[in-house]
């Protein structure tokens, strides 16, 4: 476990030197002020609209739903990113350039090596995807008065998403070089997403061939899995009217993840790292 | 006395391709051991299946004792890559840090300070790798390869970026590194380096051991060559013992003898010529 510890401890050290801790927290900013925009004018375009009939839709559930939603959309872009550039080159990449063949020389396991990554690149790239999903569920809640019900759940399902997407990415850095995987990793990433995108669409016109294949490709690929359970418990609350048209918005179609979606991530997260270790341990270096 | 490193028959193939076919290799304690041999030879193989960076196919390699790649091996063990680079974001002292924490060294700041100054870094201890010259990070990973006191150096080609006085200063550091009864084996395309500082040399081609001995007897004398009033006259299977003799012949016969040379062969001409034989068959 001390190992672990020295080879996160180092990824956060190499953030904090490469200016990483610096640039993220200034586009942060300026993405949280945007947004924060959007919600003022979003909120106050809506207000004597949408509320033409008082008690049939709840513009406060639809507007604030839908600026969240998107807003998680892009902190599990933003974090992905982060944790795949943090990652991409973690075996092979480094291997190459010559960073990795002095630590594997040392007394310390393989396993504990990657384990060091995949913890340091994880607790940075969630601990932001919790921060930013807070920070954004703040600035809507503080202008549009709406909260989501249940209050975490959405941001520990993008936390689950960006571990995914970590785990994926230092597995494929076993096998390819720093920029093939990288690539690789962002048309995995594009893949999940369009998986959700078809399920939403076979939602729409009742397609279950599409919703179908929507549904398994974000299930191989779980990060959507995860991302499309927490838009859908983002409006688990509302009913009615407010919940057919948010059904047609943004958000419709947007799968719950159920009890076993859970069980099936840790089950995923492991078959992927005990993948890594295993081709880890017979790499050539 | 056990060898530091043992390597026994070792076969490592790449594809079709037959890195080592055989190989067999021993470093005593506290020698210095040379490696030399052309590119693609499987010199740099070699130091890493004795590092446990590359699986070998076939033979066995021990280091104190223990196969190579086990956490004792590995303890025992200083390595400095080929190809090798520390993050550019580091600073030297950090670098040293970071390879004692791995290392399980509990050398402290004492280690850290007697390091750098053994390599020379110690006045820019705190200065960031990617502001150093090729020849100080060459110098910073060898005072790497040195944390936790290892009983086994392996330096793989550690002088080849570096300029005359960067050489020398490499060949300095090793000379102090036997001082205190490190073995090392030294992985060098520079023959002169390691003609000068290596007690042995191993010559590897095409995955074998073609030749091995001190420089001195590899590079032993072949021949005299004796300046008379008749002109150069060689004798190529004469040894030195013969010398005298041969003098003492040219003066009966009437001759002036002005200068006699023991014809030597320096490390270079050997490893050329081993590798034109072994070519040969």
């Amino acid at each position: 476990m001390r190992t672990v510890w020295i080879i996160a401890r180092h990824t956060f050290k190499e953030c904090t030197r490469r200016k990483i801790f610096l640039i993220v927290p200034l586009i942060t900013i300026g993405f949280v002020v945007l947004y924060g925009i959007g919600n003022h004018f979003a909120f106050r375009s809506t207000e004597g609209t949408i509320e033409a009939e008082p008690g049939l839709v709840d513009a406060t559930a639809l507007v604030g739903s839908t600026l969240v939603g998107l807003s998680m959309f892009v902190t599990l872009f933003l974090t992905s990113s982060l944790g795949i550039f943090l990652t991409f080159g973690a075996v092979r990449g480094d291997a190459e350039i010559g960073l990795l063949q002095q630590l594997v020389a040392r007394p310390v396991a393989r396993t504990r090596l990657l384990a060091g990554r995949f913890l340091g690149a994880s607790v940075l790239c969630a601990g932001y995807a919790l921060f930013l999903y807070l920070a954004c569920v703040l600035v809507t809640g503080s202008i549009g008065g709406w909260w989501p019900t249940p209050f975490l759940t959405p941001g520990l399902a993008v936390m689950g998403g960006v571990v995914v997407v970590i785990a994926l990415s230092l597995l494929g850095s076993v096998f390819l070089s720093a920029l093939p995987n990288g690539i690789v990793m962002f048309m995995v990433y594009g893949a999940g997403l369009l998986g959700g995108l078809l399920a939403q669409l076979g939602e729409v016109i009742t397609s279950s061939a599409l919703r179908t294949t929507g549904r398994i490709t974000s299930w191989l690929l779980p990060f959507e899995a995860l991302y499309q359970a927490g838009l859908n418990s983002l409006t688990a609350g509302a009913t009615g009217l407010t919940r057919v048209i948010v059904q047609l918005g943004p958000l419709g179609g947007a799968q719950e993840g159920g009890p076993w979606l859970p069980l099936w991530t840790l089950a995923y997260l492991g078959a992927v790292w005990a993948a890594t270790l295993f081709a880890f341990a017979r790499k050539d270096l | 006395m056990e060898p530091v490193l043992d390597a026994r028959a070792l076969v490592k193939t790449y594809g079709a391709t037959v890195a080592l076919d055989g190989v067999g290799l021993s470093v005593g304690p506290g020698e210095l051991v040379g490696l030399l041999g052309p590119n693609g030879a499987g010199k740099s193989t070699l130091v890493k299946i004795c590092c446990g960076l590359v699986k070998a196919d076939g033979g066995e390699v021990a280091v104190s004792g223990s196969p190579a790649g086990s956490d004792v091996a590995r303890r025992s063990i200083g390595y400095l890559a080929e190809l090798f680079r520390f993050p550019g974001w580091l600073r030297a002292h950090e670098v040293i840090e970071l390879h004692q924490e791995l290392a399980g060294s509990d050398g402290g700041a004492g280690e850290v300070d007697r390091l750098l100054d053994l390599v020379g870094l110690g006045a820019v201890r705190s200065r960031r790798v990617d502001a150093m010259s090729k020849g100080m990070q060459q110098r910073l990973g060898i005072a790497q390869a040195l944390v936790g006191s290892p009983r086994l150096l392996m330096l793989d080609e550690p002088t080849s970026a570096l300029d005359p006085a960067g050489r020398r200063a490499v060949r300095e550091i090793l000379e102090t590194i036997r001082g205190r009864g490190i073995a090392v084996l030294l992985n060098s395309h520079l023959l002169s380096e390691v003609e000068l500082v290596c007690d042995r040399v191993v010559i590897l081609n095409a995955g074998r051991v073609i030749a091995q001995g001190s420089p001195a007897d590899l590079s032993a004398t072949k021949g005299v060559e004796i300046e008379t009033s008749a002109g150069i006259k060689r004798w190529p299977d004469a040894a030195r013992a013969d010398t005298p003799e041969l003098v003492a012949e040219l003066v009966a016969a009437g001759e002036q003898v002005f200068a006699v040379r023991p014809i030597t062969r320096s490390l270079e001409d050997i490893y050329i010529e081993v590798l034109e034989e072994a070519e040969i068959r």
